[in-house]
């Protein structure tokens, strides 16, 4: 299983700092994510971006986490030579990563 | 419970115009806000003033104002807006030309300005940077523009004298809908956790489509209904301080509450610490719920504001030089990494000053930088290469290298396209708000 199949997500961007969001469609699927999806692996996962640093923040009202990845966007918007400078598709990266199901 | 209704006009500074008039003939709004200023927006409107000083405001500002004037005179609606970027004088008394030859002459138009602080811009450059942890000054760059990112009270204020449209620059994006908030319900700028609510309706309403469907739509979980016809969202703001996100029934586009949960999250760092001018705003706590009449969103708060405006300087960074070619057929990959190969060489050889290139190539890993590996061949395969040079010489002789592809290159390369800009970049430095000086006025009669 991957998150893509339990969960739905959206980037944003601040300078060099890409924010993607992780937000599970069954609210009781969020003690899972909080358990699995640590910023621990949301940064190896990402680590090809570069020297990159990531920080997660919940949102417990709305059973879901934001991922805060700074240095991910190559300078950022006004810098960047990457083809998507915002980093819009990140969450569709993110969405990808396999997680096993508790049975 | 007195409940006050915005609707959001426009998310960008180029969106669509039909679902903002839509709102105006269908919601019974009491205001309309059109966010229309990105970061770079107003250092390159500042350009055109420079060039002509009756220009630099929004270039859709005319087409736009051409539709939402016979829409206010059918449904008299209040209109906030941030089209005048660089030169809100001159957007506001183009304005009030059309409001004329409309019909509507009884209507009052304020400009709200201030936050244009390129004259003392210099009395800050050794402030560091957001961007780059180095000062203004070590940049080294012609700066082009400085705007600080101000507060409602310039909006509020005009309303209270009675405006009619309210036109600004830069202001931050929630202000847009905090302005409406505070004079309608007689509050203060003190009160932070209603500035707080304030400021997550701003952020629901900011982006326009984007909560209605828009940028959320994939396949069978995602579905979005006539996404073509995608509508803008308004919003009742309720006394205790409630939001309910609402859509018109006749509008394409979804609603729910897992596009109001993707727009609340979009671009938060810190959930308990958004810092805007006016509060540093807390939705750790926010909830969203689906009621009858659209998504029902409480539970944000604030914080006194930190008492520094947020200023963003545009200046000249140079050139980015971007062009691609394409190859097809069960060897196009490594066609593509030769061609690749031969333009990173030629730089080389040639001794071209850049200062970074970059190639990567669609359709395999441009997007991801190897986060995702793709095992398989692609049919198809386009080079993409971006260049950063100090020269507009340097960018035009790597864009020449892109063009010998053709008969210089790998076999079949087609589709060469190129473009080269001059870069405006943007740096973010922190100043005292006491050093801008907010002001509105209202354009005399004709």
């Amino acid at each position: 299983m991957k998150l893509l199949d339990i969960a739905h997500s959206r980037t944003g961007d601040k300078g060099n700092t890409s924010i993607i969001s992780l937000i599970p469609y069954n609210e009781h699927d969020f003690a899972m994510l909080k358990q699995n999806v640590s910023a621990e692996k949301v940064q190896k996962w990402f680590q090809k971006l570069g020297h990159i640093q990531v920080t997660r923040y919940e949102f417990p009202g709305l059973h879901a986490l934001n991922f805060v990845i700074t240095n991910a966007l190559g300078g950022g918007v006004t810098h960047s030579l990457n083809l998507d400078r915002h980093g819009k598709a990140l969450s569709s990266a993110l969405l990808e990563m396999p997680i096993e199901r508790e049975s | 419970m007195k409940k006050v209704r915005i609707g959001s006009g426009a998310g960008y500074g180029d969106d669509r115009i039909e679902p903002a008039i839509d709102l105006i003939d269908g919601a019974n709004l009491d205001y309309i806000a059109f966010e229309c200023l990105a970061e770079r927006t107003i250092a390159l409107a500042q350009n055109e003033k420079k060039q002509n000083p009756e220009s630099g405001y929004n270039h859709l500002l005319k087409y736009r104002f051409e539709r939402i004037l016979p829409a206010i005179k059918r449904h008299p609606t209040k209109v906030i807006t941030n089209m005048g970027a660089a030169n809100p004088l001159a957007a506001a008394k183009l304005v009030q030309t059309m409001a004329f030859d409309a019909g509507l002459n009884q209507l009052r138009i304020a400009v709200v300005t201030g936050d244009d602080i390129s004259t003392s811009i210099e009395k800050f450059t050794d402030e560091v940077t957001m961007e780059t942890n180095h000062s203004l000054a070590d940049l080294e760059k012609p700066i082009i523009s400085a705007n600080a990112y101000v507060g409602a009270k310039g909006i509020s204020d005009a309303l209270d004298d009675g405006a009619d449209i309210i036109i600004t620059g830069r202001v931050a994006d929630p202000a847009l809908f905090i302005g409406p908030l505070i004079h309608e319900f007689k509050q203060r700028y003190d009160n932070d956790d209603f500035l707080g609510q304030g400021t997550l309706l701003g952020h629901l309403l900011e982006c326009a489509g984007q909560v209605m469907g828009g940028y959320f739509a994939d396949d069978d979980r995602k579905n979005v209904p006539d996404l073509w016809n995608l509508g803008f969202p308004y919003a009742d703001f309720n006394e205790d301080g409630s939001i309910v996100m609402r859509k018109l029934a006749t509008s394409g586009g979804l609603l729910s509450t897992e596009t109001v949960k993707e727009q609340i999250m979009y671009e938060i760092q810190d959930p308990t610490q958004y810092f805007t001018p006016d509060v540093v705003a807390d939705f750790s706590q926010v909830q969203v719920c689906q009621t009858a009449e659209g998504v029902k969103v409480t539970g944000a708060t604030g914080h006194p504001k930190t008492g520094q405006l947020k200023v963003s300087v545009g200046y000249e960074d140079g050139y980015i030089i971007e062009g691609g070619i394409s190859y097809g057929g069960s060897t196009a990959i490594n066609r593509a990494k030769l061609a690749g190969n031969v333009v990173k060489k030629r730089i080389e050889y040639l001794k071209i000053p850049v200062e970074e290139l970059q190639i990567d190539y669609v359709g395999v890993d441009s997007l991801f930088h190897g986060v995702l590996l793709d095992q398989q061949s692609p049919n198809e395969v386009r080079v993409h290469f971006a260049a950063r040079t100090k020269t507009l010489a340097a960018a035009q002789e790597i864009k020449r290298e892109i063009e010998a592809l053709y008969t210089n290159g790998p076999a079949a390369g087609g589709g060469v396209r190129t473009y080269t800009q001059q870069i405006i970049a943007i740096a973010s430095v922190l100043i005292p708000e006491s050093a801008v000086h907010i002001q509105h006025q209202f354009l005399e009669a004709n």
